[in-house]
Parts: structure tokens; sequence; C-alpha cells
């Protein structure tokens, strides 16, 4: 398998990385960078647990190709806090008992950034459709809305 | 300063919701799950081989090809593990042997240095078939015209109070006779007689099945798995290898959910299997979402017949249950879902005469396992929706009806069991309440129909009469304590309810409390399964002797330090204080260095080491021609739901407006983890009951994706949901608390049903209540056209 060098930023940091042609973004993710808290439940597009945000938009790490990765800006789950601080929707979510078991959790954190960082006051609908594609089996998303809508505020 | 701390009003840590001690690590990605431990370049990569038949003989396995491929280290067939294992009934084996019995049965399994190697070796593995005739239906698969799936069940090793059924397909048959149903029938005023079929459906944790499994050269081998059930897998996996349990380690890091899909032994038992071909080599094996989907334990299908009468005004006087479980290939756990479903078959209802006969029948489709609840949420599915209909027969407001027959304090159960106190009327009120039962209410729109419905349930922790726990309780210099224990955190925050009560029986601040994890078999002290809703019970009692014998051993070195009484000292907020002399230490150093004597006469104490060990010792066996005995169980948590909807014509979509749901749960340690465990498994009810089906055509599970097996997402949720719990305490739980895990799902899909029935004026027999079975239900019936 041929391997092809490429250089991008995760959690602000400039990585070159070789990748083989057929490595997903979430596989290099975990795999060649040691970064484990993205997650993968499916691997086909339909859960979520991979949601990282590359240039500022939330993506399934799983249907993105790393080879394709060149120059992206990516954040994943171990970059939300900046310098041992919690981001607010870190904080709100423990704060209101959004999480479970856990799975699920770096994805929603990372749809849930990208909706505050595009819309600062969501209404209740907009915060669902946001994370519709993020599933969780254990919450019933309760909490979970509670605590992007307190961090809203 | 000690002076000032113990002065200090100490936050009471038993009913405070404090945040859960493992949320750190989850919400910055540093939590470990399986999957995240690195095993560097040596790690192997494990497939398996699944049969494509539902029900066909192995004639010929060629693994000659597979092995030759470059990358390969070790292939393995059923020929090497011959061992049957099972947690109830032993009718298991890690790889198919000589016949295959479901679509996605192992057959073998390929260890090699990648995945895509793997995966080709397994294409390369050739296996002959022969096809036999299989069984779809339960039903079918009881009669004597089913071929036998399982033809040396009389050789099986079962528990006693399992009965299997020697050259037939019933891998247990449990009866109920109580009273006499058969006369009961003429002093019924109202019958109501309904058939159900509950299908199959699939626990879906987000994090799939994952395990990985190393032999070292003396062969000892350690596994790292997503599991709710270490110690029970230590023990059967041994038993499959004819290892010993302790050359068995099995280390259990966080787990992704779990809903009962990893408790007992599935999959973790074939990187096992390959580990002792391929000494040195860790090897992992990770379900893909397909697998997890068709492969693994499923919720077993139900067909219930149920019969059920009451008098003039409203008493429920008769019941007749007759369920046909779909046990699937292998009933090693099935076979007590279908126990669980027998003694519990009256629901929390007060019943005199009661017949059931559950049965539990092999098929070949996948293998049912435990899956929250089990039993429960079958049974009420069938039984809540007749008990409905029995009410509105009868003339009686449905809370009226479901108060007056909820089961109380003294009543007879229905295995002759007497009940506990318990606050089932609170829990209807709390809904009834909360939705207005009993109120008719407009919908929002002329093109919707509005309904409200509801529903009791109980369940009680299903497992042998003697599951134990046990744990114990150690200090550090800074006077932090350290719990250990060996159930499972899944989720359900039970490290934390553990912390708090560690932290209550000892006398500590909540945050001085550890939990030393992950649980690993060769450290952790046992716990029999992460199942039932029995931790926060079992466990909890276990943590609490510990933490208890860990306190007096700290009382009893500073009373004779001081030549004082253990009577006259306490511990508060982590200080030790004297009642008689107002002195005062922290517990910080003495906890491990002890305490000098007075007047140089030596040293008292040592490292403080608390044990504590719990095991139920009450429970009794069971008649096994009528289901009766002292005492069936432990005990039941009781509970209510209830669903205000609407129902769009055009389309048939159910909108939630409301939903309400009351448990008795004892005690709430901590209410907030309780909440969100009640709205959880209200999401995960309420997904059953309209979206979940795994769709079986020939044994083909053929929706085996998120795409075409939906379950419930944010906007499906997007309604108030009310949680009101109830304390009527447990006599022997911790503080009067008892489990309540499993029960919020339980009863949704009847109280959905009910609700739809309010609605629309038309039951629905098969669930999932989805849109378009509820369109064509009203078009049938003229409702709309
Ligand atoms: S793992 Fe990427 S969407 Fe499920
Ligand atoms: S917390 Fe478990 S999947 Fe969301």
């Amino acid at each position: 398998m041929t391997l092809k060098t490429i250089t991008l930023t995760v959690n602000d940091m400039v990585e070159t990385v070789d990748v083989p042609q057929n490595m997903t973004l979430l596989q290099m993710i975990r795999e060649k960078l040691s970064l484990t808290g993205t997650k993968n439940g499916c691997a086909a597009g339909e859960c979520g647990a991979c949601t990282v945000l590359m240039n500022g938009e939330p993506v399934n790490s799983c249907m993105v190709l790393a080879a394709e990765c060149e120059g992206a800006n990516i954040t994943t789950v171990e970059g939300l806090a900046k310098a041992g601080k919690l981001s607010k929707l870190q904080d709100t979510i423990i704060q209101a008992g959004g999480v479970q078991c856990g799975f699920c959790t770096p994805g929603m954190l990372i749809s849930a950034t990208a909706l505050l960082k595009r819309n600062p006051n969501p209404t209740d609908t907009e915060v669902r459709s946001a994370i519709v594609g993020n599933l969780c089996r254990c919450t019933g998303y309760v909490r979970i809305v509670d605590a992007i809508k307190m961090a809203a505020k | 300063m000690a002076n000032a701390k113990s002065k200090e009003q100490v936050i009471n840590p038993i009913g405070a919701s404090f945040t859960r001690n493992d949320v750190y690590e989850k919400v910055t990605g540093t939590a470990i799950y399986t999957d995240d431990f690195q095993f560097g370049n040596k790690l192997l990569y494990a497939r398996a081989k699944r049969s494509p038949y539902p029900h066909a003989l192995i004639k010929r396995i060629d693994t000659s090809k597979a092995e030759a491929l470059p990358g390969v280290k070790v292939v393995v067939t059923g020929k090497d593990f011959p061992n049957r294992i099972g947690l109830y009934l032993q009718d298991k084996t890690i790889f198919a042997t000589d016949r295959v019995r479901f679509i996605g049965e192992p057959v073998a399994a390929v260890a090699a240095t990648s995945e895509e190697v793997a995966m080709k070796a397994i294409e390369l593995i050739e296996v002959e078939y022969e096809e036999l005739e299989a069984v779809f239906d339960a039903e079918f698969g009881a009669s004597d015209k089913a071929p036998l799936i399982h033809p040396d069940l009389d050789k099986y090793i079962c528990p006693n109070f399992i009965f299997p059924k020697a050259h037939t397909n019933i891998a247990n048959h449990f009866k109920i006779r109580k009273g006499d149903v058969a006369s009961a029938w003429e002093k019924c005023a109202y019958i109501v007689e309904r058939s159900f079929k509950i299908p199959h459906i699939q626990h879906v944790p987000i994090e799939t099945h994952v395990a990985v499994a190393q032999m070292d050269e003396k062969g000892k081998v350690t596994v790292w798995a997503s599991s709710q059930s270490p110690f029970a897998q230590r023990n059967l996996i041994a038993h499959a290898l004819h290892i010993s349990q302790s050359d068995l380690r099995v280390i259990a890091p966080m787990v992704g959910g779990g809903f009962g899909s990893k408790a007992g032994v599935t999959m973790e038992a074939v990187p096992v299997a390959l580990a002792t071909k391929c000494k040195g080599w860790p090897i992992k094996f990770i379900l893909t979402r397909e697998e997890e989907f068709y492969t693994n334990f499923v919720r077993q299908g139900l067909t219930i017949h149920v019969k059920v009468g009451c008098d003039k005004e409203g008493n429920l006087l008769a019941l007749k249950n007759m369920m046909y479980w779909d046990g699937g290939a292998s009933t090693e756990y099935g076979t007590n879902v279908t126990r669980a479903g027998g003694y519990s078959s009256s629901g929390p209802y007060d019943i005199p005469n009661v017949e059931t006969d559950s049965i539990c029948v092999y098929t070949n489709h996948p293998i049912g396992g435990a899956y929250r609840g089990f039993g429960m949420s079958e049974l009420h599915t069938g039984l809540d929706q007749a008990i409905d209909e029995l009410a509105e027969k009868a003339g009686i407001d449905k809370v009226t009806f479901l108060k007056k027959n909820g089961v109380s304090e003294g009543d007879v159960l229905v295995t002759g069991m007497i009940m506990h106190k318990n606050g089932i009327q609170e829990c209807i009120d709390n809904v009834a309440k909360s939705l207005k039962m009993g109120e008719k209410e407009k919908p929002s729109s002329p093109d919707r129909l509005r309904g409200k419905g509801i529903a009791i349930m109980w369940k009680a922790p299903a497992m042998p009469p003697n599951p134990g726990s046990s744990a114990w309780v150690e200090m550090s210099e800074d006077g932090n304590v350290t719990v250990g224990l060996g159930g499972q955190e899944i989720g359900q925050g039970t490290f934390t309810v553990m912390a708090q009560m560690a932290a209550a029986a000892l006398g500590v601040p909540y945050e001085k409390v550890r939990i030393a994890g992950p649980v690993d078999t060769q450290y952790s002290p046992y716990e029999w399964q992460t199942v039932a809703s029995r931790l926060t019970w079992s466990m909890g009692n276990a943590v609490v002797l510990a933490a208890k014998d860990a306190r007096r051993q700290i009382l009893e070195t500073v009373a004779e330090a001081w030549k004082e009484s253990t009577e006259d000292l306490d511990i508060i907020n982590g200080v030790v204080v004297s009642y008689k002399s107002e002195r005062e230490t922290s517990l910080e150093n003495i906890v491990i260095y002890g305490m000098p004597k007075e007047n140089n006469e030596g040293w008292t104490g040592g490292p403080i080491v608390g044990r504590g060990s719990f095991m139920p010792k009450y429970v009794t066996n069971l008649d096994a021609e009528t289901g009766q005995g002292p005492r069936a169980v432990v005990h039941y948590t009781v509970g209510c739901e209830g669903l205000d909807i609407e129902i769009d014509k055009n389309t048939g979509t159910i909108y939630v407006l409301k939903g309400a749901a009351s448990f008795d749960v004892g005690k709430a340690i901590n209410p907030a983890l309780v909440k969100a465990q009640v709205e959880g498994g209200f999401a995960q009810g309420l997904s059953s009951a309209m979206f979940e089906e795994i769709k079986l055509v020939k044994g083909v599970m053929t929706n085996p994706s998120f795409v075409d097996y939906r379950i419930a997402t944010a906007p499906d949720m997007d309604f108030p949901l009310d949680t009101p719990f109830v304390e009527v305490p447990q006599d022997d739980g911790p503080w009067g608390a008892r489990g309540v895990g499993e029960h919020p799902m339980v009863p949704t899909i009847a109280a959905l049903g009910n609700a739809i029935y309010d609605a629309i004026g038309i039951r629905l027999f098969n669930p999932p209540y989805s849109a378009e079975k509820i369109y064509l239900a009203m078009l049938d019936k003229g409702l709309v056209k």
C-alpha cells in the first residue's frame, strides 16, 4: 500500500503523518496520533461517535480519507479544553449530568461546539437537530440538550 | 485546624446529587475504553468465519489456504474447543462444532497482522455444509413437528431450577399453578383474552463488543474486554478452555454501554481461543456494527397469549398466561429470562388465581440474552394492555383500576412469596397527576387525535439465588479512601454511588473517596455480574460493610491510643472526634502508621483494610410443577409510566406531548443519577415501542445497520418528561435503596399502546408501533380515508 505524507493541524499542533491511501481520518487520529478520545461506533457515517471539527465544521471522521486532509485544521475532543481549563460546554455537560457511558460524549461535544459557534442562541429544536446524527443510547438526550442550552446562555 | 473542620456542616453523601466521579475523563476524551488500550506492534487482529445458514451440519472445514496466507498467525476451529459453556444451561460452544444453528454463528477464527489480512483469510476458509430444516417460530418449535435443534439436550448441564425437556426444542418450561384458575373464570364478570407478538430487538450500545486476549509463555491468559461480567467471564471461559480460573485474568475498563449485551460470555471467547494457539501475542477482536446487530445476544422474541378476568367491582380474579419465548440457537441465558417471565407473570397485580406456562424454545434465530429488564418489558407489553382493556370493559377508570389491583404489603404473590411494602400507589398517583389522567384534552389540530396511556410494572433482580458481592476499603497517608469493587461502571453511575456510600459509612467527605479501577479480576474483589439492577443494593451492601469494617479498625486504634472507649468516638468529615474528651485527630497518617500509645508504651493500629461481603441467603427454589415456594426473589422494584400523545391522522406519526415515569427506588442515593437512569430507560423503552425490530426473514437479519434499524434520536425525544421518584425503603438495602437501572424501559411499550388505544380506539398487538402500522390500522378501521 502506498503511503502519502500529509501535514495538517490537529488541536493547534502541526502534525506530519504518513497515511495509507485507504486510511480514514478516524483511524489516523486514533492509531497514528494516539488521540483515542474520538470514538468508532459504526465506521459507516451513521452514529456520530467519531465527529471532529474539520476547518470548523463537524464531520464524521470515519467517512473522510486521511489522505485528503492535507492542510486541514482538525479539532478533536482532546482539543476542547484549553490549558487545562474545560470549555463552557464541557463544564455544563458535567453540571447537567449529560454523560453516562460517555461513548457518545466526544462526538456530541464536538457537534454542539460547532452549533454554538454558528448559532450562539439556538432554540430547543435547533439544538436537537444539530445533534440528530449523534446517537446516544444511554441518556434519552434530556440532559445533553439541557447542557447545550446552559452553555448557550 | 482539625478542630474547626469537624464542626463544619458536612453534606450528607446519601441523597446528594454529586457529579459523577468518572466524568472529567469522559468529557476530555481521556477515559479509557477497551479499544483505547495501546498494545504496540505485536497486536494481531481477529476475524470470525460465520455460518451463512440458519441450520446445517458442518461436513468439512479446510483452513489450509487461510493458514498459508502471509500475515496469518493462527486459524482455529471448533474441534479444539469442544467444551460446552453457558451461564444457566450449558448448551454452547465457542465455535460451532458439528452443526451451525444460526446465521452468524462463529465456525472458525483467524488472527493476522492486519484487519485486511484477517478478512482475506476468512474468505479463504472453506466450509462445506449440509442444510437442515430450520425453526423460525417458537410455537412451532415447541411442537412435535419441529426438527430438533439440540438433539443432545438431555445431556446438557444446568442448575436445578431450569427444566429442559429431553428430545424436544423446549429448553425450559416454567409453570405457575396458583389457586384455581379454571373455576375462577365463572366468577369473573369481565374477561379479556388477547395475543401479542413482541419482536426481537437489539441492545445497540454505541461501543460495539471488543475484547483483546493474550496468553503468556506459562499459559496464563489476560483478557481486556468491554464487559459487564469480568468474573463470570473468567469462570466461563476458563471452563471452556480447561484452565484454572486463577490463570485467567479479565481487565474491564470503561464500558460504552451494555444494557445486558455485555453480560455473560459472547464474542470474548473468540480471541481467547486464538490466543491459546499463539502465545505471547495480544489479539484484538472488535465487532463491526453489522456483527453487533446480527451475531450478538438479542432480546428474544415473545408470543404471549393472555387471558385475564375481574369481578363486577373490578377486582382481578384470574390470569392465564401462555408464553413462547424465541430463545434462538442457544438458550444458555434465555432459560433464565423465561423463568423470570414466569415467576413475575402476574405483574404488580394482586391476583388470587394464576396459571402460567413460560416456555423457552430453541429456534434458528440469533441467541437470546439478557436485555435491560429481561422478560419484563415483553411480559408487561401483553399483560398491561390486556388489563387496560379489562378496565374499560368493567367501566372503571384506568387509574382507579390500577390502584385497586396494585400489589401491596402482605399480598400472596404469584409464587406464594409474601409481598414487601412498596410504593406502587404513590407511583401511580404521581404519573396520573403529572399527565392529568382521566381528563380528556383536545388535540392541537383537527388533523390529530389525542390519547393518554398508563401502565404499571414490577421487576425483581433475575439471577441465581446466591450471587455474591464483595468489596475492600483502603486508605492512604493523606486520608483519602480507595474502594475496591468488582461491579462495572457501564454508564449507570455505580462508581459514584459506591463512593457516596463508602463516604457516608466511614464518615469522610465524598470527594475523598476513589474507586479502584479498572475492574481487574486479579486485584478486584469478586462480583457476580453487573446485571439485574442489583449493584446499588448488593454491591452497595458489601461496600458499606467494608467501610464499616475500616471505620471499626480506625476507632479501635484511636480508642487504644487515647485510652477511651470506641462508643465515645465518631468519625465526622474525616476527623475522629471524642464526645467524651472532645479530643480530635484527622485520619491523615494514622490510617497507615497507626498511633503512638501514651506514656511511651509503643504503637497501636497499622494500615487500615476494611472488607465486606454480601450474598442473599434467603431465596428458595420453586416447585417444578406449581412454581410455588417461600421466597422466589430478593425483592421487587415497582413503578408506573404514562404518555400523553397525539397521532397525525394523515401519517400515523406519534407526537409525544409529555411523558411521566415514577419508580419506587427505596432510597435515591444520588437523585440526579436516578433521574438520569429513568430518562434514559424511558427513551430506550419508547424507542423500542416506536421503531425497533430485528427483521428476520428465514433466519436472516435484513436490517443490520443504523439506517435500517432506527433508534431514538434527539428530535424523537422532544417532550417534557416528568420523573418524580418514590422512596419506600428496602429492608436489606443500604439506606433502604434498591435498583432502578432496568425498570424504566419495562412498561413503556404498554403505556404507549394504551395511549394509542385511547387516541384512535384501536389495539395494536405487534410492536413496534410505527407510523405505518398505525396509519394502516386507522385506514382499516375506516378512521381515515
Ligand atoms: S463511527 Fe463515524 S459515524 Fe459512526
Ligand atoms: S452516554 Fe452512553 S451513548 Fe451517550
